[in-house]
């Protein structure tokens, strides 16, 4: 019998919960010990304008789900990995990840993405803040969302570091735009079809693939990114940090040595992506202000 | 409402006379130096510049302008300070330092006050009721924090960023040094502060208040200038931390400046907020919020409510209890304890401010006064509302950093709420109704910083401050306040 | 069937504005020129159990002599006393300006039928009285029967006729909130009163600054609907001198100075003439004062 010939996968971006090619038409070859394996789209600033554009359009319904319900899209999200582990696994190998540490790596982007699902009603209660103000007022902080998050995802690990990087963002109700990993981008197209089928709203979520080179300055630059979480890459951290001040985004700049260690579950990278408010009011009758009528 | 209604009369009977505060007890000098290694000392260019009331245009005292040299000088001196005593000593005993800090400041108060209202023009009721009261208070609540910073940060260890250098703007002049200096000192910090160069006098009494602390020299650095000192603070590669308050404009530059570097910042720039009364509001009231939002301090203030959006059903009733009241105000002399309205803090903001004025009315606005005489001497702007404005009138979108009010109205609450929003600022927002769900749904959307509901203007140093957006980034007074002084 | 609707008040909102209001500085000729408005703003009032026609008369001659050591002060605005003394303090004070006010409605709980209640104020407008001050009922507004209220101040007003003036006492200590001293004001304005009035002077509180501040918004209101001017006056617990000239800085700040004349806002009070005398004569004299030399009547 002849050998049956492998159906190959056209990988796509993916923008507001589509998947179109890019607008450019541009590819780049990825290659695994000097075999092509895949062509990735390049994406443009047209595809950037489009992500933000979804991003924006979706940030509304995203940030004002109860948080309950945002903690369980999360932890459906992780389900969903479960049953495409397989998937997931080959993948790293055919980009030529050893396939023990593969499977390692896998299995720990599912355990962070139930670590940060399980922060999302937790936050506001940990960093959230009654404050004892001396007059007759209730006042409040909590932390809201800051809007349309740019994430340059790490190099490497391809699945880990763009998990353990977006799902901070996401829990509290941002949404995200991902300059994918270029040199192992292709998990980050198939978490994108598991984003597609599972709860995740459309526009949530939008993955670029390309040279972060050619759009990270129209990212940097453009008015209706709130923030920018610049992983690793540092080579860009002038240039971002230049760009991001004609709207003043917020610019976090990562200083993870590993994506492997623990230290990466922790909270506080949730609220590097949040605002704090402050919220005033009266209260009738505190000490101090004249009780009766 | 009747139209054909006489305005009510607010003067012509029972005027109050004069009731100024003192100044006998004041004690200025005609010249200060730069406050560096804990002593005054001159600085190296020997260049001086005078600070001026600006409410009779009199001379004040000489302030020494820092140069590259004397920026250099201050922020080896706070390097060695963090480096020495500084952080060798308990966190327990740092807080006392603070706290005696604070107590000096509530012991001095009136002197302050007077300072305060001399050097810059805000009424002295405002001066001795908020100013003063609130640093003094700033302190005393950051200095409890220094050795409990465990506490507020579950599973970290957080350590002091190193030398903070600290820019000031010249409306709050005392209570931002201690915006700034308290939170850093509570976290283990030294710093070079520089005040507006129009208002550094009180700045200045700080420093011979930190000299009488006893403070280790070089802890708090005090040094004075203009923008270009400012630049060299911001420029100066030993500074670990820009802490600003000012324009969104020099906050761009100063972003640009430390771009690329490992300069942490916290920025709290400025301010378009909306204040939005609904028509089930508490009217009276909110028309006081209202006053309070855009007439405190001159408009000088970064989150001065100086948008009103008035629900269409009571927008006659709340136009005309605000015209009312606006004429019950009294400006004038800011040392009199009756005065509301002070002088424009200078001649250039003065100039920025008629800019407006001329605009908003050539953009088709109309525009409404206290009818009042204007002191002959001194910078001075009435109390001034705009009626007929749109979302696009200049005057509803740019900061005017004066007692300047654009009112338009609104029909419905999702409108009202993309144009509180439709605006690059987000330090504040105020919404005035009685119902409590729709309270929290308007706190929740506006997106500001800090929102007062059926309130304005409140500050307290328990009480996180600062901007989303173009406003700025991170958060003064708090918990969170501790925030950007450390790192993790 | 009426419905009233009243706009809301924030109780600290009030505060605060009530704080600025105290933060006032009244010197020198200001200050005296308020002492002597407040003095002739005064109701002097007795409303004892025990009131006696030599009381009542005592009374009216203090009315009268103020301090005549001192030359130049104006006289009260009115005495206000009970029905049954309306004759004799119209006769004691016969060739003066002073006005006769008296209680009525069955003065202080206004528990009565109406029928009495127009009785009482018949016998006092019959009497000579300028003014009649009514009590409001309280369990009638607290059990939500706005209308009752409202018809029976129509009722008083129009028994009191056109000459004599209707103070409208709200007994804002009974009302529980601020909210409802709104309420009872838009309700006392819109049945008739030509004043209203926080106290009976009998209940705790009786007049603050913030229970004064809410009425004196329904009566600016009530300008800016009509352009009528409705009365003023806080009675009880207004006792000394620094305390008035507050209120009037109030009145000045909220309705203009209009109001500041003793046909638009009076003082419910007994003590407060006397240290309004005694401040008077220290900001003329520079010297601080005893309460021996003023005369108790």
């Amino acid at each position: 019998m002849a050998e049956r010939i492998n159906v190959l996968k056209t990988y796509k971006i993916f923008i507001g919960g589509k998947f179109p090619r890019t607008e450019s038409g541009r590819f780049y070859q990825l290659n695994n010990r000097s075999k092509a394996i895949a062509n990735v789209c390049l994406s443009s600033r047209k595809d950037l304008r489009n992500a933000v554009v979804a991003a924006r359009g979706a940030f509304e319904k995203w940030s004002s789900a109860t948080a309950y319900n945002r903690s369980q899209i999360l932890y459906r999200m992780a389900e969903m990995m479960e049953g495409r582990k397989d998937q997931f696994i080959s993948e790293l190998v055919f980009q030529g990840v050893d396939k023990n540490k593969a499977a390692e790596e896998v299995d720990l982007s599912i355990d962070r993405v139930i670590y940060f699902a399980g922060w999302a009603d937790k936050i506001n209660q940990v960093f959230g803040s009654v404050n004892p103000v001396a007059s007759s007022h209730f006042n409040f902080s909590l932390m809201e969302p800051m809007g349309v998050v740019g994430l340059v995802a790490p190099e490497r690990p391809g699945l880990l570091g763009l998990l353990s990087s977006l799902c901070p963002i996401l829990v509290s109700g941002n949404c995200a735009v991902v300059l994918a990993s270029e040199k192992l981008p292709l998990c980050s197209i198939t978490l994108a079809e598991v984003l597609a089928t599972s709860d995740v709203p459309a526009g949530v979520v939008n993955i670029l693939t390309g040279k972060k080179e050619e759009i990270i300055v129209h990212l940097s630059k453009h008015m209706d990114v709130n923030a920018i979480y610049l992983t690793d890459n540092l080579e860009y951290k002038k240039l971002v940090q230049e760009e991001a001040i004609q709207n003043l985004k917020r610019i976090v700049v990562g200083n993870q040595k590993s994506w492997h260690d623990e230290s990466v579950e922790n909270p506080y990278i949730i609220t590097e992506f949040m605002e704090t408010k402050t919220t005033w009011h009266p209260v009738e009758i505190i000490s101090g202000s004249g009780a009766g009528y | 409402m009747k139209k054909d209604i006489k305005p009510l009369k607010f003067s012509g009977k029972w005027d109050f006379d004069p009731a100024p505060e003192s100044v006998d007890h004041i004690n200025l000098k005609e010249q200060y130096g730069l406050f560096i290694n804990g002593k005054f000392e001159d600085p190296q260019s020997g260049n001086y510049f005078p600070s001026t009331n600006p409410a009779t245009e009199e001379h004040l005292s000489m302030i020494a302008e820092a140069g590259e040299k004397d920026v250099n000088n201050a922020v080896t001196a706070a390097r060695k300070a963090y480096e020495g005593p500084w952080s060798r000593m308990s966190a327990k005993e740092r807080g006392k330092y603070i706290f005696r800090i604070a107590r000096l400041i509530q012991e001095k108060s009136r002197e302050l006050a007077v300072i305060e209202t001399l050097d810059g023009g805000k009424p002295i009721r405002e001066s001795r009721d908020v100013d003063i009261p609130i640093t003094a208070a700033h302190f005393f609540y950051y200095a409890g924090w220094t050795d409990k910073l465990k506490y507020a940060f579950p599973n970290r260890n957080p350590k002091p960023v190193g030398v903070a250098g600290q820019v000031i703007p010249w409306n709050f002049p005392l209570m931002m040094a201690a915006w700034k200096i308290a939170p850093a000192l509570a976290t283990g910090n030294t710093v070079v502060l520089k005040p507006a160069e129009t208002t550094s006098l009180t700045a200045l009494k700080l420093a011979e208040i930190i000299q009488e602390a006893d403070l280790p020299k070089g802890v708090v650095n005090i040094i004075t200038g203009a923008g270009s000192t400012g630049a060299g603070i911001v420029n100066h590669p030993d500074i670990d931390k820009i802490a600003f308050t000012g324009s969104t404009g020099v906050g761009k530059i100063i972003m640009k400046a430390i771009a690329g570097s490992n300069k942490k910042s916290t920025m709290e720039l400025g301010g378009k907020a909306a204040n939005i009364i609904f028509e089930d509001a508490p009217l009276d009231q909110a028309v006081e919020g209202v006053i309070n939002g855009i007439y405190f301090n001159q408009g000088h203030v970064c989150c001065a409510g100086s948008r009103l959006f008035v629900q269409e059903s009571v927008y006659d009733i709340v136009l005309r209890k605000l015209k009312d009241r606006i004429q019950s105000l009294i400006l004038g002399n800011p040392l009199d304890k009756n005065t509301d309205i002070g002088a424009i803090n200078s001649k250039e903001q003065l100039g920025t401010i008629n800019k407006y004025l001329k605009i908003g009315q050539q953009e088709g606005a109309e525009m409404f006064q206290l009818d009042c005489s204007l002191p002959k001497k001194g910078f001075w702007c009435p109390p001034t509302l705009f009626t007929n404005v749109s979302q696009s009138h200049v005057i509803a979108k740019e900061e005017i950093f004066g007692p300047v009010l654009a009112i338009q109205t609104f029909r419905t609450i999702d409108e009202v709420i993309t144009k509180a929003n439709n605006t690059p600022f987000g330090l504040s927002a105020g919404v005035w109704t009685d119902k409590g769900s729709k309270i929290f749904n308007l706190t929740s959307q506006m997106r500001a910083g800090v929102v007062w509901a059926n309130t304005y203007n409140k500050f307290d140093p328990t009480s996180p401050f600062g901007g989303y957006k173009e406003s700025g980034h991170g958060r003064e007074g708090g918990l969170h306040g501790l925030t950007p002084y450390l790192n993790f | 069937m009426e419905v009233f609707i009243s706009p809301k008040v924030d109780k600290v909102g009030i505060e605060d504005r009530v704080n600025r209001i105290t933060k006032r500085s009244i010197k020198k000729e200001a200050k005296l020129e308020g002492l002597k408005m407040a003095l002739s703003m005064v109701d002097l009032t007795t409303l004892e159990g025990m009131d006696t026609t030599n009381k009542v008369t005592q009374m009216c001659y203090k009315a009268q002599h103020l301090h005549d050591e001192f030359p130049g002060l104006p006289t009260v605005a009115a005495v206000c006393v009970f029905p049954n003394f309306v004759k004799i303090a119209v006769d004691a004070l016969k060739g003066s300006s002073i006005k006769v006010a008296s209680v009525a409605t069955a003065f202080p709980s206004g528990h009565s039928s109406l029928d009495v209640k127009i009785t009482d104020t018949k016998m006092a407008v019959d009497a000579g009285a300028h003014e009649v001050d009514m009590v409001i009922s309280r369990g009638k507004f607290h059990m939500g029967d706005f209308n009752y209220v409202h018809d029976e101040i129509a009722a008083i007003k129009e028994a009191c006729g056109k000459s004599v003036r209707l103070k409208v006492i709200l007994e804002t200590g009974e009302l529980g909130n601020l909210d409802n001293v709104r309420l009872a004001s838009d309700i006392a304005i819109a049945a008739g009163a030509d004043f209203i009035k926080t106290s009976t002077g009998k209940i705790k509180p009786a007049a603050t600054l913030p229970v004064t501040l809410v009425m004196l918004e329904a009566i600016k209101d009530h300008y800016y609907k009509t352009g009528n001017m409705i009365g003023m006056k806080p009675a009880g617990g207004i006792s000394n001198s620094k305390l008035a000239l507050q209120y009037l800085v109030m009145v000045k700040e909220t309705l203009g100075v209009k109001w500041l004349d003793n046909h638009w806002f009076r003082f419910g009070a007994s003590s407060l003439a006397n240290d309004l005398l005694m401040q008077i004569l220290k900001q003329s004299t520079g010297a601080y004062q005893s309460a021996n030399y003023f005369s108790k009547d």
